[in-house]
């Protein structure tokens, strides 16, 4: 966080400032994080309109809402009084490749703001969940009611005076409860509807999440989709470790593809502490990232399938993900939750033949690709089950809060990796894969041919894998090597410091995001100084998906909503976090 | 089951066929004698079905074990069965979270005797390093366990040897349903701060609701204890879940 630079690039600031004057004021803002503008509530929703409309702005992709409860933050940035909720709007502009971060407060005694659900509709379940677990309500949200907790649940988990561990008990009542009527156009016909509750436990579903559908026949008339059933307080959980312990917990957001979330969480904190990582590092992680983007796709195809009667590729998709698992269990002796990025690079280096390794992996991975490739891409049935059912058209893409492939597949061709290069992509040559049906098949298409070129960035970094040091030297975040631990007062120092009182982020606020396998993985921290991270929100891209679930399957088929669920690629660790 | 020579079972001892007049012998291997629970305990330690109530990152090594490397089906596991009404092994793979347990408990319920219950990974078994606000701490709050896998997640050898230690239990005739779930954690009821019950224990329903209903009595071998028997289907559901069965 060394230099503060005002936010560079607001084109649309001095619009800004003769419409709204002092209740939207550009903030000042290190140059690693996004810009940022604070917003008085009482002008939120206005300026959130001239930020969608206005030609010079055009923030099309609402992404995030982090909530902050400043109760316990010390420092210059500890709340005024009447401020203690901060709650922070992520978006994102297509158009010109831009994030941007709106800030607005909410007081202690009863919290309210003006809900965005009008401007973008993607920001309804985040605002549910805003409330859920923060306790801000959204004046004008057509549904706020609990999201990622129980009904049984009293108050609200992610407050600074909530302890961690405190449970309520969920009764068979309250995870019964929905209220489907409110929802369905056409009361009347409630006597010829049926009402179908599918998941929680599902084998569609994928274990943990859940829609009610009300249908006529087979046709899906209303809908309303569920999730929480996973919610594992990722980010309590964080506030109660050190930056480092979080480590293994981003592990298990996305469970498929678990380096890239670790690799994400580890560059979120070092761009904080202002670390820069050794080469061999970023090579390595970009490698593993690509593997397990891969990886994903390959369960979300496999598992897909298999919903919908192809079993066989199950087989082949599986097969590449276990000698996948072969080269992440050499790198880091674990199969699947790797914990293999620490903030500063890397736990340990790669094996030796690790360079051949890749090279044999990308051959095999190739021969299942082409497997899944021949039995399904021509296959008629696949076509007809895929072709024209769950379309998400660009626009609604867009307002839903759409990222990763199945944005793509609705044809805007947003990619972190492109677009905001990190690591080693702005290096290798890739090709971005879109397709414009924004139908099942276009998604299948995206994530095949994604794959195909996640093997292309492989092969190019592992041909100028550099050597070298995976770890940074900076002691006061890496463990100094053993040797100087025992041998130095120095390293004796470091070591306890790092272990004992965690690495001394400095206090700030940061989003930093990169491209998970499902889209905008997005991790906002907010530092106090300590060891600990004052308030780690995460962007999780399955969320926007997820929510707007129910608006895709409805008028559809009771079976193309299990296509759909499935090219969605909803994965629960992540989505309830 | 044709071939009879094959069969080794245990107090399993051939014996000179008494056979009626007129059938042909062959040589002292057309029948053998055994206790008849102890073959039926053979046959279900062979032909587990498994219902995978996998919700979370354990299931995705459960998918593993399933699949063609390490294949389960070695073992005669490998029919797995979304249907809890087909299946009597319940595979717990994954955290289960407050607003999950009561779908845990009544899949439980769902699945006929005998059934068994291996618990995977670390989170099912104890809650795993989640000790927060929403997890169950340790599925044992909910449904009795009768194997504990280790690991986060554990891996598939791992799971394949908790199979063939319950494959072991089965044949010897022991069954967790002697065993109560444990109530250790207490938990939260409502807004007073001093209202607590024993975690879910026998109740995850509480007790007097409209649909709460009671455990079965846990007693008995599993040919004395016939399905659905005492009271506690009745009532179930209640009119609120009409339909969505
Ligand atoms: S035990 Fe570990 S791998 Fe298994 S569900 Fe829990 S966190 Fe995930």
């Amino acid at each position: 966080m060394s230099t503060t630079t005002p936010s560079p690039t607001l084109a649309f600031a001095p619009l800004l400032e003769r419409k709204f004057g002092e209740k939207a004021a550009p903030e000042a803002r290190p140059a690693a994080d996004v810009p940022t503008i604070a917003v008085d509530a009482s002008a939120l929703h206005d300026v959130a309109l001239f930020l969608r409309d206005d030609p010079s702005a055009r923030f099309d992709l609402f992404l995030d809402l982090a909530a902050v409860d400043r109760l316990k933050l010390a420092g210059p940035a500890s709340y005024r009084a009447g401020e203690r909720f901060a709650a922070n709007y992520l978006l994102y502009s297509t158009e010109r490749n831009e994030h941007l971060r709106v800030r607005t407060t909410a007081p202690a005694a009863d919290p309210k703001l003006p809900t965005l659900t009008d401007v973008w509709w993607g920001a309804n379940w985040f605002e549910r969940e805003a409330w859920d677990l923060m306790g801000i309500t959204f004046e004008g949200h057509p549904n706020l009611k609990r999201l990622l907790t129980h009904n049984g649940f009293v108050g609200h988990a992610l407050r600074k005076d909530y302890e961690a561990g405190q449970r309520w008990l969920c009764t068979e009542e309250d995870v019964l409860q929905t209220d489907l009527a409110a929802q369905t156009e056409t009361p009347e016909d409630v006597f010829e509807t049926l009402t179908l509750n599918f998941g929680p436990s599902h084998p569609s579903t994928h274990g943990t999440l859940r829609v009610v559908m009300r249908c006529d026949g087979e046709t899906i008339v209303a809908a309303e989709s569920e999730c929480g059933y996973l919610h594992r307080c990722f980010e309590k959980m964080s506030e109660t470790h050190t930056y480092q312990q979080v480590i293994p917990y981003t592990d298990r957001l996305n469970y498929c593809s678990p380096m890239i979330n670790g690799s994400g969480y580890a560059r979120a904190v070092e761009s904080m502490l202002g670390v820069e990582i050794p080469e061999r590092a970023r090579a390595v992680r970009t490698v593993l990232a690509e593997f397990s983007r891969l990886m994903d796709h390959m369960v979300c195809l496999g598992a897909n399938l298999v919903d919908i009667g192809a079993l066989t590729n199950f087989w082949y998709a599986f097969q590449a993900r276990e000698e996948i698992y072969s080269l992440l269990e050499a790198c880091c002796g674990a199969r699947l939750t790797s914990s293999y990025a620490r903030i500063g690079g890397l736990s340990n280096d790669v094996p030796e033949n690790f360079v051949e390794w890749c090279r044999r992996l990308v051959k095999l991975c190739h021969n299942q690709i082409r497997e899944v490739d021949g039995l399904i891409t021509k296959n008629r049935i696949a076509q007809k089950r895929f072709r024209d059912t769950g379309v998400v058209t660009k626009e609604q893409a867009l307002a839903w809060g759409f990222t990763g492939p199945c944005l793509r597949a609705s044809g805007v061709a947003y990619d972190v990796r492109k677009d905001a290069p990190y690591d080693w992509y702005d290096r290798v040559d890739f090709d971005v894969p879109i397709a414009t049906e924004g139908d099942n098949f276009a998604r299948y298409l995206v994530r095949m041919e994604e794959m195909r070129q996640s093997l292309r960035i492989v092969e190019q970094v592992v041909a100028k894998l550099p050597n070298g040091p995976v770890n940074s030297d900076d002691y006061r975040v890496v463990l100094p090597p053993k040797e100087m631990v025992y041998n130095e007062m120095e390293g004796l120092i470091y070591h306890f410091k790092v272990v004992f009182e965690g690495i001394p982020v400095p206090a700030g606020e940061i989003y930093s995001y990169t491209e998970g396998a499902n889209g905008e993985l997005g991790y906002h921290i907010v530092s106090d100084g300590t060891g600990r991270p004052y308030r780690v929100k995460v962007r999780p891209p399955c969320f926007p998906l997820f929510a707007s679930f129910e608006k895709i399957i409805r008028g559809g088929m009771v079976s193309d909503a299990v296509a759909t669920l499935g090219t969605l690629n909803i994965i629960a660790g992540e989505l309830d976090r | 089951m044709s071939d009879k020579k094959s069969l080794t079972l245990p107090n399993a001892a051939p014996i000179a066929p008494p056979l009626a007049p007129g059938v042909p012998s062959t040589a002292g291997a057309d029948f053998l004698t055994t206790r008849l629970d102890q073959l039926v305990q053979w046959a279900h330690a062979n032909s587990l079905w498994p219902m995978p109530f996998g919700t979370a990152c354990c299931a995705i090594e459960f998918m593993s074990t399933v699949s063609s490397h390490y294949d389960l089906a070695r073992f005669g596991a490998e029919v797995v069965r979304f249907s809890p009404r087909q299946s009597d092994l319940l595979l717990v793979a994954g955290t289960v979270t407050d607003k999950m347990a009561p779908v845990l408990r009544k899949i439980y319920d769902q699945m006929p005797e005998p059934k068994w219950v291996i618990s995977m990974g670390v989170c099912a078994c104890t809650g795993g390093f989640y000790r927060a606000y929403h997890v169950v701490q340790g599925i044992d709050e909910i449904v009795p366990v009768d194997v504990y896998v280790a690991g986060c997640p554990p891996t598939p050898e791992n799971l394949i040897h908790g199979v063939m230690l319950l494959q072991e239990k089965i044949k010897s005739g022991e069954l967790a349903r002697h065993r109560e779930a444990k109530t250790l954690v207490p938990i939260r009821v409502g807004e007073d701060p001093a209202a607590f019950l024993p975690a879910y224990s026998t109740s995850v329903m509480a007790p007097g609701r409209p649909g709460g209903h009671e455990l079965p009595e846990m007693k008995g071998t599993a040919e004395q204890d016939a399905p659905g028997r005492g009271g506690w289907t009745g009532g179930r559901s209640g009119g609120r879940s009409g339909g969505r069965e």
